[in-house]
């Protein structure tokens, strides 16, 4: 799951849902594991819309779809775009485990709900925010040729439609970017910064 | 002219890391079973401690058992690893079944240890809850809960602050949840993404403590991790005398303290909106997303997306009220509180349940369950034809056996409508303890403005 960034240029698998909710990204019942095994919840990623009741492939929508069911691999299917507000409600990290055990890398929407986008980010998955315009020329490139690539430059902060030759800045922080870029975990900061803390918290139990 | 939630963050700021986050010093982590274990094996497998294991209290929720026929067993696996990993890292555990468990988001406020001023954190999206106390509490991924384990700390970019007033006086049969579901309506769900929300205004000054929990629990439902409410004497006669509150003179330094946990009257805040509550009536919602909503007696407008519309089995311009339920829940954080069950009993005394219905009365904490049963609520729920059970997070996201089975349309005190969440296929309206109570007894959606009793 730790892999390092810098240049992502791959095909993109359009979700035009808006508002998509993390229960929609993996239902509850998936939540039941105590593992992060990432072939677990690659295979939870979207299941109630990949699957119908009975557990038969829903063809119409698009993991299913000829041209974007390929499982992700460098240069292909890496790069999800998503409608708006991607990831909103329930807290359950266990959303980013399985869009980052499914394969893909980095999640571009004009925007994304804050706990799951930090979500993202310590899971290695990088979450690109775009103009709305910009959202809509992908998801236009992307249903005129499903072969679309796009390239995601972390170094530059920069988002290119490789269809059009548009591009755009994204932002980031400088701090996320360089964990990014060589790996590195919050929890590794953090561990070395416990010296400066405040006093503890007082406890009034029993008093 | 800080507001309120400036002054709590810059109380708790370690360093502003250059071009990053802030690292931020957290009071409390609560943790449960569901979004816990990967984070105890991220210590085991860098070899390190919890930090501050006496500022952390773990209790199983969302998996417990509501029926007290059914063995402790579903969903035991994590019930049991959460008990495990709290006794080898040495961190309270309010274990299943006893007197001290319940949701963590009304456990925490009714024992006292989620205090004004306080930071809170803990692995749950509707940790916004506890904002309602004078706090800045917000839920984290599991690595970010590893992250407090280990560090008593997160790495955050501050939020904007929004301020949102309702003003005026709520009509009866009108409550809490009527004003967060119609709030939701006018932001939708992602109107306050990258903003803490404080809630103020004459309405939420006389709202009582219970009201505000569930308001700012909902406030994540519009994009809000935050939702704070300034401490004042509503609050203050809420906390004292509670478990882990502060006692004697360590309570009067503390209220002194906390009293000047408001927002500055030259405070700016980034965004500020105001509310009429003559504008707000019993809401229902009418799509699978929160902020799809309308007054109970309103019809289905043509602005809600057709998937939704086809999910739901409904009709733009169909009329909600007057469509037949077939579940009926009254629990989950966002109204599992004394006051949801007493408002629920006002409205069921001397009716009975309707045949077509499958009623689940959910307390929030074994404590809340308890007071019930003092109070004599649950005779009169008895008489009424409805079971009290037994506290969990149960039928809000269908976590525990009790499963709204595919089809079938639930009238929900919850938090969230979505496709699948109270059971794969199952359909969720989200409403008041008032109008899920009315509804109950009639068998079909219904305003409970025609069934209050004084």
């Amino acid at each position: 799951m730790k892999q390092t960034f810098d240049t992502i240029t791959s095909t993109c698998i359009p979700i035009a849902i808006d508002n998509c909710n993390t229960d929609l990204i993996i239902p509850a019942r998936y939540l039941a594991s105590t593992t992060r095994d990432p072939k677990f919840f690659g295979d939870a990623f979207m299941h109630d819309l990949r699957y119908d009741s009975d557990g038969h492939l829903v063809q119409d929508f698009v993991l299913n779809k000829k041209g974007f069911c390929e499982a992700p691999h460098e240069g292909v299917h890496e790069i999800i775009v998503a409608g708006q507000n991607w990831g909103s409600g329930s807290s359950r990290e266990h959303a980013a485990w399985a869009i980052a055990g499914y394969g893909v890398r980095v999640v571009i929407s004009s925007s994304f709900a804050d706990i799951h986008r930090n979500n993202l980010l310590n899971c290695f998955v990088l979450p690109v925010i775009v103009s709305p315009d910009f959202q809509q020329e992908l998801f236009a490139s992307i249903e005129a040729d499903p072969q679309t690539k796009v390239s995601v430059d972390l170094p530059n902060q920069t988002v290119a439609n490789l269809a059009t030759g548009h591009a755009e800045h994204f932002s980031i922080n400088g701090y996320k970017k360089y964990c990014l870029m060589n790996g590195l975990d919050d929890i590794d900061f953090l561990l070395k910064n416990v010296g400066t803390l405040p006093p503890a918290t007082p406890s009034y139990e029993g008093e | 002219m800080r507001t309120l939630f400036d002054k709590i963050w810059d109380a708790h700021v370690v360093q502003d890391i250059p071009d990053g986050p802030t690292q931020l010093y957290i009071d409390r982590l609560y943790v449960h079973e569901v979004t816990s274990p990967q984070a105890f094996d991220t210590l085991r497998d860098k070899g390190i401690r919890v930090l501050r294991p006496r500022q952390i209290f773990a209790m199983p929720d969302h998996n417990t058992p509501s029926d007290a026929s059914e063995p402790l067993t579903i969903g035991s696996r994590q019930m049991a690893a959460l008990k495990a990993n709290c006794d080898e890292f040495g961190i309270r555990h309010f274990d299943a079944g006893t007197k001290d468990n319940g949701i963590i988001h009304v456990v925490g406020p009714e024992k006292g240890l989620s205090l004004p001023g306080m930071t809170i954190v803990c692995g749950d999206s509707h940790t916004s809850t506890h904002g309602a106390v004078g706090a800045i509490a917000m839920g984290i991924g599991t690595s970010e809960v590893a992250q407090v384990l280990a560090s008593q700390c997160i790495l955050q970019q501050k939020p904007k602050t929004m301020r949102i007033n309702i003003e005026g006086t709520l009509s009866p049969g009108v409550t809490a949840k009527d004003v967060a579901l119609y709030l939701m309506a006018q932001m939708t769900t992602g109107g306050a993404t990258g903003y803490a929300v404080e809630y103020s205004g004459s309405v939420v000054r006389s709202m009582s403590m219970e009201g505000r929990l569930t308001l700012s629990n909902l406030s994540i439902e519009m994009g809000s991790r935050a939702g704070l409410i300034a401490p004042d004497e509503i609050t203050f006669e809420y906390l004292r005398g509670r478990e882990y509150a502060p006692k004697g003179e360590a309570w009067d330094a503390a209220v002194e303290e906390w009293r000047k946990l408001r927002s500055d009257d030259d405070a700016v805040f980034d965004k500020e909106l105001t509310f009429r509550a003559e504008d707000i009536a019993p809401r229902i919602t009418c799509g699978t997303n929160p902020g799809a909503g309308i007054a109970v007696d309103e019809r289905v407008p043509e602005s809600i997306q057709q998937s939704e519309l086809e999910y739901l089995g409904i009709l733009p311009g169909q009329k909600l009220e007057g469509t037949p339920i077939d579940y009926a829940f009254l629990g989950a954080c966002t109204n599992g509180r004394i006051e949801d069950f007493r408002a629920f009993a006002s409205v069921v005394k001397g009716h009975r349940k309707a045949d077509n219905v499958t009623a689940w009365l959910v307390p929030g904490s074994w404590a809340v369950r308890q007071q019930v049963i003092d109070e004599g609520l649950d005779k009169i729920l008895e008489a009424a034809g409805f079971e009290l059970r037994l506290p969990s997070c149960s039928a809000c996201l269908a976590m525990n056996a009790d499963k709204v089975p595919a089809g079938k349309l639930c009238l929900s005190t919850s938090n969230r409508n979505f496709v699948g969440r109270q059971g794969p296929g199952s359909r969720t309206v989200l409403a008041s303890p008032l109008t899920v109570a009315a509804s109950a007894i009639t068998g079909v959606i219904t305003d409970p403005r025609k069934y209050l009793q004084s």
